[in-house]
């Protein structure tokens, strides 16, 4: 069945045992995120340990939105803010191809099952959610450090 | 007379097509816009064909033929509504009739009939669309007028019950829908018509998801406004109306301003247009404007009962084949009285946007999400649903593919 291109065993894996889901009581950085054109909300912690990520979060979505949060939390995890915006930056270029791209399973692992995703435009947003919470998260965490680093 | 709708779908070509490989169409998202038959696409065409012109102005044959075809398409408007053809103002859609209105009351000076103040009230209802709730939120927030609403019931109607402590004396506008497009509820209009009207309030009607399905007079719902969209009704995208009483639009100062709406204008000062030119500034969209009568004429050809009936037969049969499957919820009447055919639903553990991407796999289009009401999915605890919505061209076919259809998807991820 085509949908089974969008529905890949280990994104429904995700969707039904969520990794990192859960908000932390600590977090240097809470962003919240939401996409209006579905009304699916993410609310993402961002903490820097030692320059190692910590993520956890929380929300309620469709499940390309949250399996993609779920697998983005488990990918990014005690990378540094420089490395995760390497994985970041191959996520959303393999969103963005229309379904030309298949994904660097080495960069992305378990996330290349998104590469169905992109064929439908109208999801694209849904597999984004998340990762764009980060983006965010990362610039709000990196502008509090030079703040810190300053004073 | 019952309606054939096999027959009716062959007026419609985008039938003909196939949906993600091989499979036919169902299309149950018309409350987000309807399909085109040919009689409407055919119009619009042939205006650019054959008599393109800017209409009500030039002293050429096209000019002629296309300001002829522009005001034939208001009479047919006017005639659909029971409305005289001069209360008929074509708007770009039901969104900009209903944004017309607020801005033209906040355009109001002090003094005059519309203009509202910090001693007004504007009564809405929680079931309203965007559309409906956004231009008098914000209109009360720029004028200081106070906003109440009539609360919408766990059973998908509105509590009327407060009816006079809602519109107060100081109430100047009530605006509410004809019918919920989530919900499907058609509301009762009498008493809050005679309450508005007793404290001297003007009712505005939302009837983007009333008049494409039944048959409506403006004379006997008694309101004092009504927006509907040419594309909910068969017809073309990009041309929308706005009904008021003669007196009323005489007293409302325009909206828009520019080439067309004045009688007089002059360095310093203007004067305006007779209604509705008063309000239809700039060259119009008049292709369209021209499908929209086709469409209607289309429409009345079937007949307005017979497609209410048709569709309320198939909302029976929706809601009695949903209500079968374990885990479906519908959110609105689930009885017939007073209801259209707009059924949205969830279905426990499955995300609607799934649900909804798995009814596209097999051909069935419906819609997801909170439908441009998300005042009302919060009420409902949700923050999405399925809807799908009913139109002349469905069948039961369609009804029991989509029955079908919801359960083929909580098989697809529940078993997985």
């Amino acid at each position: 069945m085509q949908l089974d291109n969008l529905y890949q065993e280990v994104i429904l894996d995700h969707y039904k045992r969520p990794e990192h889901k859960g908000l932390s009581h600590i977090s240097d950085v809470q962003v919240h995120h939401v996409n209006p054109s579905c009304g699916d909300e993410l609310t993402l912690n961002l903490s820097l340990v030692d320059d190692a990520i910590v993520l956890s979060w929380d929300g309620v979505g469709c499940s390309i939105s949250m399996a993609s949060a779920s697998m983005m939390a488990g990918l990014l995890t005690g990378k540094t803010l420089q490395d995760a915006g390497v994985v970041v930056d191959a996520f959303i270029s393999l969103m963005q191809s229309k379904g030309t791209q298949s994904g660097d399973e080495e960069v992305l692992e378990d996330a290349v099952a998104f590469a169905g995703v992109s064929k439908y435009p109208a999801r694209i947003k849904c597999a984004l959610l998340g990762w764009m919470a980060f983006k965010d998260a990362a610039v709000q965490v990196q502008g509090k450090k030079s703040l810190g680093s300053e004073s | 007379m019952s309606l054939n709708a096999a027959l009716i779908r062959k007026d419609f070509p985008i039938f003909e097509r196939l949906i993600r490989g091989e499979n036919r169409l169902v299309y149950l998202d018309s409350g987000a816009t309807s399909q085109k038959p040919n009689a409407v696409i055919d119009a619009e065409a042939n205006f650019y064909r054959q008599s393109n012109a800017a209409v009500h102005r030039g002293a050429h044959q096209l000019a002629e033929e296309a300001t002829e075809a522009y005001e034939g398409a208001r009479l047919i408007v006017a005639n659909f509504l029971g409305a005289h053809e001069d209360e008929i103002i074509f708007t770009k859609s039901a969104t900009e009739s209903l944004n017309l209105l607020a801005y033209a009351m906040g355009n109001s000076l002090n003094g005059e009939r519309f203009h509202l103040g910090a001693e007004d009230r504007i009564v809405v209802t929680e079931m309203e669309h965007h559309a409906n709730l956004l231009p008098w939120q914000q209109l009360s927030k720029r004028t200081g007028a106070k906003l109440s609403w009539f609360n919408v019931g766990p059973d998908g109607r509105l509590d009327l019950s407060d009816i006079d402590s809602i519109i107060q004396e100081d109430t100047k506008v009530v605006a509410l829908t004809h019918q919920s497009n989530v919900l499907g509820t058609i509301n009762p209009l009498d008493a809050i018509v005679a309450r508005a009207h007793q404290v001297g309030a003007v009712v505005i009607l939302d009837a983007c998801q009333s008049v494409p399905h039944m048959s409506i007079d403006v004379q006997s719902l008694g309101v004092d406004f009504l927006a509907f969209s040419g594309h909910k009704s068969v017809g073309p995208t990009g041309i929308g109306v706005l009904w008021g009483r003669t007196e009323l639009l005489n007293d409302l100062p325009p909206f828009l301003f520019g080439g067309s709406m004045v009688s007089s204008a002059s360095m310093t000062d203007a004067t305006w247009a007779p209604i509705p030119r008063k309000f239809e500034a700039g060259v119009p969209n008049m292709a369209q404007a021209v499908g929209l009568g086709a469409a209607l004429e289309y429409l009345e050809n079937i007949g307005l009962e017979n497609i209410h009936a048709h569709e309320v037969a198939l909302t029976g049969r929706l809601i009695e084949g949903l209500l079968k499957i374990e885990g479906v919820k519908i959110f609105g009447p689930t009885d017939l009285e007073m209801r259209g055919g707009v059924v949205a639903f969830t279905v426990d553990g499955l995300h609607p946007h799934d649900v909804g991407q798995y009814l596209d796999s097999i051909g069935i289009a419906v819609r997801t999400g909170h439908h441009c009401a998300w005042p009302l999915n919060k009420k409902f605890g949700v923050n999405a649903t399925v809807r799908a919505s009913i139109y002349l061209y469905n069948d039961e076919e369609d009804i029991d593919a989509l029955i079908e259809g919801v359960r083929g998807a909580k098989k697809y991820f529940g078993d997985r």
